[in-house]
């Protein structure tokens, strides 16, 4: 049984998890190789950067990543890519690792010809160019996006290896744009308006239908990511965003909203964003995304170099309201500690958590278990099936386990 | 006590800060231009399920084979079967180990396929069928699935009157 938790000093933490982020060589390699012992000279010596004058600025304007973090990428799969959350320190996603779920392709649109068209049950219908747009008052809010079918394989069976596959439909961004609500307000909505349906520009026209309350509350029409104009990949130039609703709800490359008295039971959300129970009768319209955590370092398939400090690291998120508390267990389950939250604890936002460990080179399962404001406790595995069904396919919150074997391999130990 | 002053101005200040930058929706009604149902038309595609939206014309599965097998098929299956593209007929039940969603075994609604099939169909060229083609096509679907006859002929006012075998198989949440 590994003992956890030791008092660890500042600077063996600095040194030591240097040494524990090594994990799948790449991004940080360089990082190691000044914390390890020099292996030909005793004493230092001045470095080839340190002696040459290079360029002044990064070419292109437009900044890269050093070349030494080529490895830090999205992971494609079918039909998009996937977050690398093991390679992500914080709470955000910077734009160019954003997960991608796309259902016609990336159209490549000119925002200069781009329009929202707002009708149905509205007093007037109105039509919006994107100047109009982001003249309109504007929001920002910090929010995480998941796709309802992330992690979903795992329900069947332990499918995938690392934590970008298991959970890497996962993002957290700062969206700004106008809020639904102005621009309903603005047309003026009928008092038998009940639900919004939200259609995109792209091959696959994709719609979704949304309850008016929503609409009317916190949703945002979003031009911006992280302070930048979206990326084409992410609905350029306009997109809805909906705080803790599934992914799919926030339909990219907007360009019609149409107000009425019932869903419209689009393909999207009949033939699939369906969660299929073992009876074969499918639970819809399930949008709120379950309180959820992962802890990301260490994670399958990093290699812990040798017994010492860790810190134990993950992120933790609800679409009902804010983290409130994340467990982490070292024991498979048996104990659990309250992991440290790092601030800001934001609504409807990834919470980074923490805890420090010391491994004592023994075989140990880790677990993070998070709790949301609402009271809401992440489930096992076990019950999520029991609740629902391995056919679900859909909302698959449960607790993700990781085993580091006593030569320091992490896997996946669903 | 000279705290609690500070504090009480500094909530005062920002207060009134509120209140006088709060924007008014009469001060960008400018913003935006009213528009008529007409001029949507075009992207006025959407069907709801009592069959709202769906245009004139008809087909029969009779009159949708041809269209079904020239621009489906290569990525369904001849049959529906699948391929590339989705399986769209048979499957069987649900409640087994091993579901099989297609459109027979698990879509709720007729109007769905209309809607889906017109609106992104065939993949490579969506939105480039006629309404006759999206009625033919729709109707070869629930024909291959015995869902109708082959020469019932599917329009709006019958397309939302075929019943799905899934119909009763969902259970709305709403939250």
């Amino acid at each position: 049984m590994p003992k956890k938790n030791e008092s660890v000093s500042r600077r063996e933490f600095m040194q030591r998890s240097i040494i524990a982020s090594a994990s799948v060589g790449s991004s940080l390699a360089a990082g190691i190789a000044v914390a390890s012992s020099p292996k030909d000279a005793d004493f230092l010596t001045i470095d080839p950067w340190t002696k040459t004058q290079r360029q002044n600025f990064p070419n292109p304007d437009y900044g890269v990543p050093s070349s030494y973090e080529k490895l830090v990428t999205r992971e494609k799969y079918a039909n998009g890519s996937k977050t690398p959350l093991q390679k992500l320190r914080g709470i955000i996603t910077p734009n160019g690792l954003h997960f991608e779920r796309h259902h016609g392709g990336i159209p490549d649109i000119n925002p200069d010809l781009h329009r929202l068209v707002i009708h149905g049950l509205v007093d007037e219908p109105m039509i919006f160019t994107m100047d109009d747009i982001v003249r309109l008052p504007a929001v920002s809010q910090i929010h995480f996006l998941e796709c309802s079918g992330n992690t979903y394989a795992e329900l069947k069976k332990r499918t995938w290896a690392t934590v970008q596959e298991t959970h890497g439909l996962l993002s957290c961004c700062e969206w700004t744009g106008v809020r639904l609500s102005t621009l309903l307000d603005r047309c003026g909505v009928k008092s038998d308006a009940s639900w919004v349906l939200a259609e995109g520009a792209d091959s696959a026209v994709m719609t979704r239908s949304i309850p008016i309350e929503k609409a009317m509350n916190d949703v945002i029409v979003a031009y911006s990511q992280n302070g930048e104009m979206l990326r084409p990949e992410q609905g350029y130039p306009l997109r809805l965003f909906i705080p803790g609703f599934e992914g799919n709800m926030s339909v990219k490359w907007l360009r019609r909203l149409k107000l009425g008295t019932e869903p419209w039971q689009t393909r999207e959300e009949t033939s699939a964003y369906t969660d299929l129970g073992a009876d074969g009768k499918a639970l819809q319209f399930t949008f709120v995304m379950g309180v959820k955590s992962v802890i990301t370092t260490p994670s399958a398939v990093m290699k812990l170099s040798k017994p010492g400090f860790y810190e134990i690291s993950g992120i933790a998120w609800t679409g009902s309201g804010k983290i409130r508390r994340v467990e982490v267990s070292v024991d498979g389950g048996k104990s659990w500690e309250d992991a440290i939250l790092q601030d800001p604890v934001m609504d409807r936002c990834l919470t980074r958590f923490r805890l420090p460990w010391k491994w004592n080179g023994d075989s140990a399962t880790i677990l993070s278990r998070a709790t949301d404001s609402t009271g809401d406790i992440q489930p096992t595995l076990e019950s999520v099936l029991k609740a629902r069904s391995s056919n679900a396919f859909y909302h698959n919150n449960a607790i993700q386990p990781w085993l580091v074997a006593s030569n320091g391999e992490v896997s996946n130990a669903r | 006590m000279r705290a609690n002053y500070l504090t009480i101005l500094i909530l005062v200040t920002l207060a009134m800060g509120c209140t006088t930058k709060k924007t008014s929706s009469t001060q960008y009604n400018n913003l935006g231009k009213p528009i008529s149902e007409a001029q949507i038309a075009a992207w006025n595609i959407d069907i709801a399920p009592n069959g709202d939206g769906l245009p004139s014309g008809g087909a029969t599965a009779k009159q949708g084979e041809k269209i079904y097998q020239e621009k489906c098929a290569a990525c369904h299956g001849n049959q529906g079967q699948g391929g590339v593209a989705n399986r769209l007929v048979g499957g069987g039940a649900l409640n087994t180990d091993k579901p099989i969603k297609t459109v027979g075994s698990y879509w709720p609604y007729t109007t769905t396929l209309f809607d889906y099939t017109r609106r992104a169909m065939p993949h490579s060229q969506p939105q480039s069928l006629t309404n006759n083609e999206v009625y033919g096509t729709t109707a070869y679907i629930l024909y291959m699935n015995k869902i109708i006859s082959i020469d019932e002929e599917m329009n709006a006012k019958t397309l939302p009157l075929v019943r799905m075998p899934n119909r009763d198989g969902f259970i709305p949440v709403i939250k």
